[in-house]
């Protein structure tokens, strides 16, 4: 095993994964973008095999920006290229060129948008459904009408969080809610926080920003690295070195894991140490219950879930935790999902190139979803959930919602 | 026998034969160019790729640098779809001598070299990869250069000019009568039909190999081929050409050529010029060498290895002979009438594939002499076919292309993107096309598979397209992947090695190769 480089080495490692490629093209025939449109000529190819015609100072190929970053394609390679990775970068070096759209710089910062439709979340919503406003923001900005966007709330996690009278205990936790969580859905940080703190951890929630993560995938990478090392900073509080992080965000999570160091070649004390203690929820969870300290006092759920492991949470080479913790519940019908990627892979889907792609890479999977017709849709990504609701109708949940539902809450 | 009268036959269709072709034609002679092989097959097709700023050569050999430097700016200004403006960096690894740089800075700026001073720091933001302990760095006009490329804009020049060139014309003797050589028959090494050129004037060109062919005319050259190994590395690891500043060794250069890094080189003296064959050790000595440039060279992917023969002249050769005119201590050209009383014969011998231009001038300035049809030489300023528009070659060229290939043209080589249209249109060119000479007009096989997923496919198109009958296909795709499997052999390691045996598995699982029928 070697050891772990961070900064400008990481990225000379990941450019040099090209070599691995023996164009066995297994990438080319699981790529979920290639096999629904021609206008992305696939991992491989605009991957290990354009880089060698990369030399750094002018980008010779458009097409890989129709890359969704679902990162399918490295996950697949049986020769470890790192080919996801390739891609993100020379669409940043794209980016860097000509610059980034203004709706990309929009989009690729949550933050900016929570903030803004906050104080006035009904307006807002009213907004985002009213189909004449979309259109014009379609013709405007470039993002497509019919593309699913979050409901803003008045109330941010924040908030709730200055008003929620937290459990002390010598079991602590850092909690990295993410900007889903803090502008659009709150009550997943509650319901992360209540299900930690039934397990007997203190939660702690420290004031934190976004992670970088749809700067990154929007090709913005300056502001990525300046975001995730920000995030790192304020992810140790108080200056504790040796606490669990727990993320809800599965994107959000696996950018604090790897895509800081592999894709953003970001690198501080603070990122390199929050990166190997970061979890993902369920991770952290079934590592609990495989060491018999998970609470399993559960209250049945009568109803049939589908689940859907979005790429995001596959990336992080977990397995299906979820799966691990859901089947535990009584009375709940559980139907795994064996489809790739719903298509939205975070803002892709949104803009109005490509939120066709999108859909017909989704099709499978809300078709499946359809046939089956559940109760409840569960999906660890914020971004995944809301596209397959818009998509199929379903209403759709982070299966931690379940978990807390059968712990009794509401 | 077909026969018919030229002014000059020149003997070698390597880098110096097509420059004395296209420069005899641009003089109003009329040329034929042949070549035992397909052309740039001998020692042009089998070297690094450098365009030299004269760096290597700027202490020991200030003659050659001077000539470099100049002949460097020359080509950027006639050849540049050939070129690609890599610029170059001479840098002090922890292992060379502080006081060699000062050395070489005095002796660069004395060549006429355009060379300047940088930052450690700045070298090192430059290229990534440039190991980060060097201690000075200059940045010089080093470039890279396409061999193929530029010997097939030669030729093409010539032959717009009149020129007739024959690839596979082996030439099985000389004519001489009396004290005078007057033409050659030649051999078609495919048909094997012979044709006789009567020609004014003889320029053996033949580089490593115009011993051989003096030795026809009863002459004798002392060329020592020197044996030099290179490794392709499977991409670029830096932007421009790295070079150790020290005395020039073994391993010290890496040139960013096309798709990939070629490391160079080594230095042995062979008897047989065809002597191709390389060692282990030579291999693994090079590859350690690159470490000193690039940490972690030797974890790179090697594609590819191969060996070259400079044509070395040994300095009584440079002398021998009242009316010699010794050029410089680089190439020489040896007028075999002064020099052996056999009139009608100049060879040309030394030289580096940077000065091709020059050793054709000072060349075909002999031959006008004799000719008695003395003409200004026109090289310096003539653009060669394809590099009109003055524009470098990049190498983003063709992946930007292939963006906008239209979908009924798909690619058939994958790692150098080569596409059907490519092909058809280089097999119109010319007929009797050897799958080898498809991969050296279009790279087809020179990337990380080696052929693996190319081969076949081009073997099966040439004979659906009815250029090749199906045996002949069969055969033809067997004797390349045979010589490209050649070169992998000594570098079936880590990733290489992967592709081998996935490559040994669709050819000899999937098509059953040695089993197909003849």
């Amino acid at each position: 095993m070697t050891a772990v480089v961070w900064g400008a080495e990481a990225w000379a490692e990941v450019r040099s994964s090209l070599d691995r490629c023996i164009k066995c093209t297994v990438c080319e025939t699981a790529c979920p973008v290639a096999a629904v449109t021609e206008l992305f000529p696939g991992p491989k190819t605009v991957g290990p095999q354009a880089e060698r015609f990369r030399t750094g100072d002018h980008s010779p190929d458009l097409s890989v920006d129709y890359c969704s970053g679902c990162g399918i394609c490295s996950r697949v390679c049986p020769q470890e290229v790192r080919i996801a990775e390739l891609n993100s970068r020379a669409r940043a070096e794209l980016k860097r060129e000509r610059g980034a759209p203004l709706r990309d710089q929009l989009v690729a910062r949550p933050g900016l948008l929570g903030r803004a439709g906050r104080p006035v979340a009904p307006l807002f919503n009213w907004a985002m459904a009213n189909p004449v406003i979309r259109w014009a923001g379609e013709r405007t900005l470039g993002i497509h009408h019919k593309a699913p966007v979050p409901r803003s709330t008045t109330r941010t996690f924040s908030y709730w969080v200055g008003h929620h009278a937290g459990a002390k205990s010598a079991r602590r936790v850092v909690y990295f809610h993410g900007c889903s969580t803090q502008w659009y859905e709150p009550h997943i940080g509650q319901k992360v926080t209540a299900i930690l703190e039934h397990n007997g951890y203190q939660v702690v929630i420290p004031k934190q920003d976004c992670c970088g993560l749809p700067l990154q995938s929007n090709g913005l990478f300056p502001a990525a690295r300046g975001a995730v090392t920000r995030l790192a900073r304020q992810l140790v509080p108080g200056g504790t070195d040796d606490l669990p992080v727990i993320s809800s965000s599965t994107s959000c999570g696996l950018m604090l894991k790897r895509e800081a160091r592999e894709i953003l070649g970001a690198d501080s004390p603070e990122l390199r140490s929050v990166s190997q203690r970061t979890y993902d929820i369920f991770e952290f969870l079934l590592e609990l219950h495989h060491r018999g300290e998970l609470r399993t006092d559960f209250k049945p759920v009568p109803l049939t879930v589908a689940y859907h492991a979005p790429c995001q949470q596959q990336n992080q080479l977990i397995g299906k935790p979820a799966l691990g913790i859901l089947r535990l519940i009584p009375g709940l019908r559980l139907v795994e999902l064996d489809r790739s990627c719903c298509g939205i892979a975070g803002t892709y889907g949104v803009k109005r190139e490509k939120y066709e792609i999108a859909m017909r890479v989704g099709e499978p999977l809300f078709a499946d979803i359809q046939a089956e017709g559940p109760d409840l849709v569960a999906c660890d990504s914020e971004t995944c959930r809301w596209q397959i609701s818009a998509a199929t109708g379903a209403t759709s949940v982070h299966p931690l919602e379940i978990l807390h539902r059968a712990y009794g809450g509401s | 026998m077909n026969t018919w009268d030229t002014d000059v036959l020149v003997i070698g269709g390597g880098s110096t034969g097509a420059g004395v072709a296209w420069d005899s034609a641009l003089r109003g002679l009329h040329v034929t160019l042949v070549d035992r092989q397909d052309f740039a097959t001998g020692t042009s097709g089998r070297f690094h790729g450098l365009l030299h700023s004269g760096g290597r050569y700027a202490v020991r050999d200030p003659g050659s640098a001077r000539e470099c430097a100049s002949e460097n700016r020359i080509l950027r200004q006639v050849a540049a779809d050939c070129i690609e403006d890599t610029g170059g960096l001479f840098v002090s690894t922890p292992e060379d001598d502080l006081e060699y740089a000062d050395r070489f800075l005095a002796a660069a700026q004395a060549a006429g070299m355009e060379i300047e001073e940088v930052p450690v720091g700045v070298a090192v933001r430059d290229e990534p990869r440039l190991n980060p302990k060097i201690r000075r760095a200059f940045r010089v006009q080093d470039g890279s250069i396409d061999s193929w490329k530029m010997i097939s804009a030669l030729l093409r020049g010539a032959q717009d000019h009149g020129a007739t060139v024959l690839p596979y014309h082996k030439v099985v003797q000389v004519i001489r009568r009396g004290d005078r050589v007057e033409g050659a028959v030649m051999e078609d090494q495919r048909s094997g039909e012979e044709v006789l050129v009567h020609a004014g004037c003889v320029v053996n060109a033949a580089g490593a190999w115009s011993g051989q062919v003096a030795g026809l005319a009863g002459c004798e050259v002392g060329v020592r081929p020197g044996k030099g190994v290179m490794v392709a590395i499977n991409h670029r690891l830096a932007r421009a050409v790295l070079n150790r500043c020290h005395l020039p060794s073994d391993g010290d250069i890496i040139v960013p050529v096309r798709t990939v890094s070629v490391i160079g080189t080594t230095d042995h003296p062979v008897a047989d010029p065809d002597d191709t064959e390389c060692s282990p050790a030579e291999v693994h000595q090079m590859i350690e060498a690159g470490e000193l440039l690039v940490p972690g060279f030797k974890e790179s992917r090697a594609l590819r290895v191969w060996s070259g023969s400079r044509p070395l002249l040994p300095k009584t050769e440079t002398s021998a002979g009242a009316g010699d005119r010794e050029v410089s201590r680089s190439h020489t050209v040896l007028d075999h009438g002064a020099r052996d009383g056999v009139e009608g014969l100049v060879t040309i011998a030394g030289g580096k594939f940077t000065t091709l231009r020059l050793m054709a001038e000072d060349t075909v300035d002999v031959v006008v002499r004799k000719l008695g049809r003395e003409a200004e030489c026109r090289t310096r300023t003539e653009v060669l076919p394809g590099s009109e528009s003055h524009h470098f070659y990049w190498i983003g060229n063709r992946q930007q292309e292939a963006e906008t290939d239209p979908p009924d043209d798909p690619l058939i080589c994958e790692c150098e993107l080569v596409s059907q249209h490519d092909l058809d249109t280089v097999v119109a060119r010319r007929p009797n096309w050897r799958l080898d000479d498809i991969r050296r007009a279009l790279r087809v096989g020179m990337g990380p598979c080696q052929g693996g997923f190319c081969a076949f496919r081009v073997a099966g198109m040439l004979h659906q397209g009815g250029r090749y009958g199906r045996a002949e296909a069969n055969s033809a795709l067997r004797e390349f992947v045979q010589e490209r499997w050649k070169g992998v052999k000594v570098i079936s390691w880590g990733a290489q090695a992967r592709q081998t045996r996935l490559d040994r598995w669709i050819f000899e699982g999937v098509y059953d190769l040695e089993h197909l029928p003849e």
